[in-house]
């Protein structure tokens, strides 16, 4: 349940910008630091029925009531085949409430610098391409900038959020 | 800003809306010497603390009103409307102050002579006269600077008092936002410390050292306490936020020249102070539009022939896990026509649409922005701004608002404030291994249910329904309703009975655990959309739960036709049935004499018989068998049919301490429970009546006819072929008694007269109806069976019937009182036998006598 610590590299004197890495299947994703509340272990999840398939159910984390967002479900995703130890969230806010969004691993803290920004290729499938803002080279793969407002953005949101 | 000081503004802010009420409720009640004193004390209070701190303009204001009051309180002088409202204006003035103490710490400079001197000249100085109308006037308009006051940069009127208005609002709000933030802070907390606890408590579970017992139950009760308390600070009666309305509603009286009367109901409904926050301004708005609006003047009244003084009525109740605010005057009601023209001229919808439009869419233009019909631009509202900003307001707590008018009869604004923010008592259920919290508002009762037992669930074409005393409720099952496909049958469980305002129904549940108080949180804006919940809370384990919506659940209902309209025509028949309506009854169904089915009570059969048809003896044309070391007479159940001449005869064996009978019968069916719904068979003594028992006409044989043919004295009063059936008339109050004592008077062959109270039993006896004795409970709610005895005793007709009296507690009080009446009979409640022959005791003295 520890928090990362947006000081961490910011020793760095570039002007990158930084990313909370995550893992969801092979592809590694990039949230932009500001957005990240926290990262925390899942527990106790409550499901709600009838809920659109991408809520998980509800998390109570300290006293607030956070709700779970399945990245694999939002991505289309299967889900995992077995989930094997804990299951991490990445803590986001969207107005004023909470959201978790359940990620297979959590990575570390990337400054990127941004001249290896790229737009989204433009044959990436519908659903990838309206959740990545763009991306970035890293010396041995891709790392896909999530638009959290767009992640955050489903059906039952009424208002499209 | 000086603690002490602080400290004094923020109490004396409170003490001077408590004046404020007080006061026009004294002007009301100018007798009423406690509420003088209470104001007295009030402003005796505000003086002598300005003294200590050195406040010498405040203290002067309030010693001068102190005098005055201390004349009314002393009875020296009487009080006049003209002396209230220098009261009022002397607490505005000293609000005034407050605010600007509160502001820049110190008193702001300038003189109070312009009310010191009238109220000293009020004081009964020699040369009182009356006040300078100019005067009051001036002070009839809060938002006017008070004069004698020099303000260094004179800014322009209205900015002075929105500033002011902020500024009073801070010395609460101060409070109140503080301590809102404080409570977020501290439920956070709390929650964290039961988090703590409960994995304290499960160590200390699984540990063999138990020292630690006793400490930590004290943590886990302080801990409980804590979490309570906090939850409970953040609720507030309504009522604080409608404190300054008879205030309101006396200036606007006053200004408009209407007199009006405000009653408030519901002022101790409590609220979360959030909640309170943001509906306490939409409130004062629509008061203040019903006394401006709603209400005709005086003159119109007069000529309409309605009562002078227009009332204003404001209500505040919890209902369905909501809490509603109803704003109600009796005035002129929406003018309907000036809205759809306005609503055309303004272009807020097409002429045709318009001209279409149902009333309450045509009433609903009034929250429009900018919607006004006031003819004319009064001071106190018609400028157009208002009912849309409401409106905002209130949704924006996810409340509704809703407008019902009649023409000349008056406007009732209800607005609906959901739980959202609320702390509520809920009820624990489950479904499959998921909880869920229902708001304890809404649930009437639990019922257990069970397939065959006596509270199952059954089916009208094909909907689920549980019978409920004298009603059918439509019942839902809750994991249907969540989209979980039951593997389980769903029959077996618990019935939450629901009800939302007039709707009743059940919802089906796998268990049900306790009542817990819950915070409500808001659903996020991802769920908002499902019906079925209306937030979700955290549990003291710790556990996230859904809360269900009582309101949208029956929503849902009413979207799938169960409604009460589908149910309205199965509920006519209940309610006809109503009278007949009774518990199941155990009986033993057989066949005789036909292929037709029969029944007899079973609790009257004492052994059911196979005997050798070879045993049966003759003694002239009667049939007798050896039984027991008896001989026992053996009466047909049917007259065509025959007795056996060999193999196995049933027979059915009724007896007593003495004599036995068999009943033969051609075969013994089945044994079943059965809710009896009897119609009675004419010229049929043998019968009590007819009835559908397992989905076929069933004849219910009278016990009674039968053994006096075996035994000519067993019942004397059935001796008589074809005696008259005498009636009973059942008084009691419990629907639920009645129905228990029917079957079993029914079953001992009396007619029956059923009544709810005295009154109803009086109407029954004054009818044509023949009542041959009343069998009453004692204790009932208003009139009780003595009344009914004295008021019988009083007519001639039913002078001499004999009454049975029961009481399910027996003192010797009510014993003795039961006595003096002759011809009364006394029972405990529960006794049938005990009933039943005082009964036959009863009619047969009564037949003698008579």
């Amino acid at each position: 349940m520890s928090a990362i610590d947006p000081a961490i590299s910011a020793s760095a004197v570039d002007d990158g910008i930084q990313y909370v890495t995550v893992t969801v299947g092979e592809q590694l994703f990039g949230i932009p630091i500001a957005r990240v509340r926290d990262v925390f272990v899942v527990g106790g999840l409550t499901p709600v029925p009838l809920a659109p398939p991408e809520v998980r159910g509800l998390v109570n984390l300290r006293g607030r009531v956070v709700t779970a967002v399945c990245m694999r479900r939002r991505l289309g995703l299967p889900a995992r085949e077995r989930t094997v130890g804990t299951v991490m969230a990445v803590g986001l806010e969207q107005g004023d409430e909470s959201f978790g969004l359940i990620v297979d691993g959590v990575g570390e803290v990337l400054r990127v610098p941004a001249d290896t920004r790229e737009p989204r290729p433009p044959h990436l499938d519908g659903r990838w391409a309206s959740l990545a803002s763009h991306i970035h080279r890293l010396h041995d793969r891709l790392l896909v900038v999530l638009d959290v407002d767009a992640v955050l953005s489903f059906d039952g949101d009424g208002g499209g959020g | 800003m000086d603690e002490l000081l602080r400290e004094f503004l923020t109490e004396t802010s409170e003490y001077l809306d408590t004046v404020d009420v007080e006061l026009v409720r004294f002007e009301r009640n100018p007798n009423d010497s406690a509420i003088l004193r209470n104001i007295f004390r009030l402003v005796h209070t505000i003086k002598g603390t300005c003294g200590f701190l050195g406040l010498p303009r405040l203290e002067a204001l309030a010693h001068a009103a102190e005098t005055l009051m201390g004349r009314f309180r002393d009875g020296e002088q009487a009080v006049t409307s003209r002396d209230v409202t220098l009261i009022l204006a002397t607490i505005d003035r000293i609000k005034h102050i407050i605010t600007e103490l509160e502001r820049t710490s110190v008193e702001p400079p300038g003189r109070d002579d312009d009310l010191i001197l009238p109220l000293e000249r009020s004081s009964g100085g020699p040369g009182r006269r009356g006040i300078d109308p100019a005067i009051l006037a001036a002070f009839d308009e809060p938002e006017a600077q008070p004069p004698g006051e020099e303000r260094p940069a004179p800014s322009p009127q209205g900015a002075a008092a929105a500033e002011g208005a902020d500024a009073a609002a801070g010395t609460r709000q101060q409070t109140i936002r503080v301590a809102v933030n404080t409570l977020e802070h501290l439920m956070t907390m709390v929650s964290e410390l039961v988090l703590t606890r409960n994995q304290l408590l499960d160590i200390a579970r699984r540990q063999e050292d138990n020292t630690f017992n006793v400490p930590l139950q004290r943590l886990s009760h302080v801990t409980a306490e804590l979490q309570e308390s906090v939850m409970k600070t953040r609720m507030q009666p309504i009522g604080s936020a409608w404190q300054k309305l008879p205030r309101l509603v006396r200036d606007l009286s006053s200004e408009l020249g209407k007199p009006i009367d405000l009653v408030m109901r519901g002022a101790d409904t409590e609220l979360d102070r959030q909640v309170l926050e943001v509906i306490k301004d939409p409130l004062t708005h629509m008061v203040r539009n019903a006394a401006d609006h709603g209400l005709e003047s005086l003159a119109e009244r007069r000529a309409l022939g309605k009562p002078e003084r227009g009332t204003i009525r404001l209500g505040a109740y919890h209902e369905g896990g909501t809490i509603t605010i109803e704003i109600a005057d009796d005035g002129r009601g929406l003018d309907l026509a000036a809205i759809r023209a306005k609503a055309i001229a303004r272009g807020l919808a097409p002429a045709a649409e318009v001209e279409r439009m149902s009333e309450a869419q045509v009433a609903k233009f009034i929250f429009h922005p900018g919607f006004s019909t006031a003819e004319a631009v009064t001071a106190v509202s018609g400028r157009g701004v208002g009912m849309d900003v409401v409106k905002t307001n209130i949704e924006l707590i996810g409340g509704v608002i809703d407008i019902h008018s009649e023409p000349g009869r008056g406007t009732v604004f209800t607005v609906k404030i959901p739980l959202t923010l609320a702390i509520i008592a809920a009820l624990i259920v489950s479904v499959g291994d998921q909880r869920f919290a229902i708001p304890q508002m809404a649930v009437l009762e639990l019922v257990r249910v069970r397939p065959g037992s006596e509270q199952r669930i059954e089916t009208v074409n094909g909907a689920p329904v549980l019978r409920l005393r004298e009603r059918l409720l439509p019942v839902m099952s809750l994991a249907r309703l969540l989209g979980r496909a039951g593997a389980k049958e769903d029959d077996d469980g618990f019935i939450v009975v629901i009800q939302v305002g007039r709707q009743r129904f059940g919802l089906l549940v796998d268990a049900v655990f306790h009542t817990e108080e819950i915070v409500v949180k808001p659903m996020s804006r991802k769920l908002r959309h499902l019906q079925v919940f209306s937030g979700n809370t955290i549990l003291g384990d710790g556990a996230v739960v859904l809360i269900i919506d009582p309101n949208g659940v029956s929503r849902i209902l009413g979207a799938q036709g169960v409604d009460a309209a589908a149910f309205a025509d199965a509920l006519a028949e209940m309610e006809e049935e109503r009278e007949e309506e009774i518990e199941a009854t155990a009986l033993l169904v057989f066949r005789a004499g036909g292929p037709g089915q029969k029944a007899v009570q079973l609790s009257l059969v004492t052994r059911l018989e196979e005997i050798d048809a070879t045993r049966i003896e003759w003694i002239g044309d009667r049939p007798f068998v050896q039984y027991r070391g008896r001989l026992m007479p053996l009466v047909t159940a049917h007259e065509r049919l025959v007795i056996r001449k060999e193999g196995m005869q049933p027979i059915l064996v009724f007896s007593d301490a003495e004599r036995a009978m068999g009943l033969i019968v051609d075969e013994i069916v089945d044994i079943v429970d059965e809710r009896l719904t009897i119609d009675p068979v004419p010229q049929r003594p043998d019968l009590v009546g007819s009835a559908v028992v397992r989905g076929q006409a069933t004849e219910l044989i009278n016990v009674a006819y039968f053994l006096p043919l075996a035994h000519e004295d067993w019942l004397r009063r059935a001796a008589v072929p074809n005696a008259p059936v005498r009636t009973v008339l059942l008084v009691d109050d419990s629907d639920f008694f009645r129905g228990m004592l029917a079957p079993v008077l029914r079953a001992a062959g009396y007619r029956l007269a059923l009544a709810g109270s005295v009154d109803e039993a009086l109407d029954v006896l004054a009818s044509q109806r023949i009542i041959d004795v009343v069998v009453s409970d004692i204790e009932m709610p208003g009139k009780t069976g003595f009344d009914l005895i004295e008021s019988m005793r009083i007519d001639q007709r039913t002078r001499h019937l004999p009454v049975i009296a029961l009481s399910s507690y027996i003192s010797p009080a009510i014993v003795e009182r039961a006595r003096r009446y002759s011809g009364v009979e006394f029972v405990a409640k529960f006794d049938r036998g005990g009933l039943l022959a005082a009964l036959a005791a009863s009619i047969d003295g009564y037949g003698a006598a008579a």
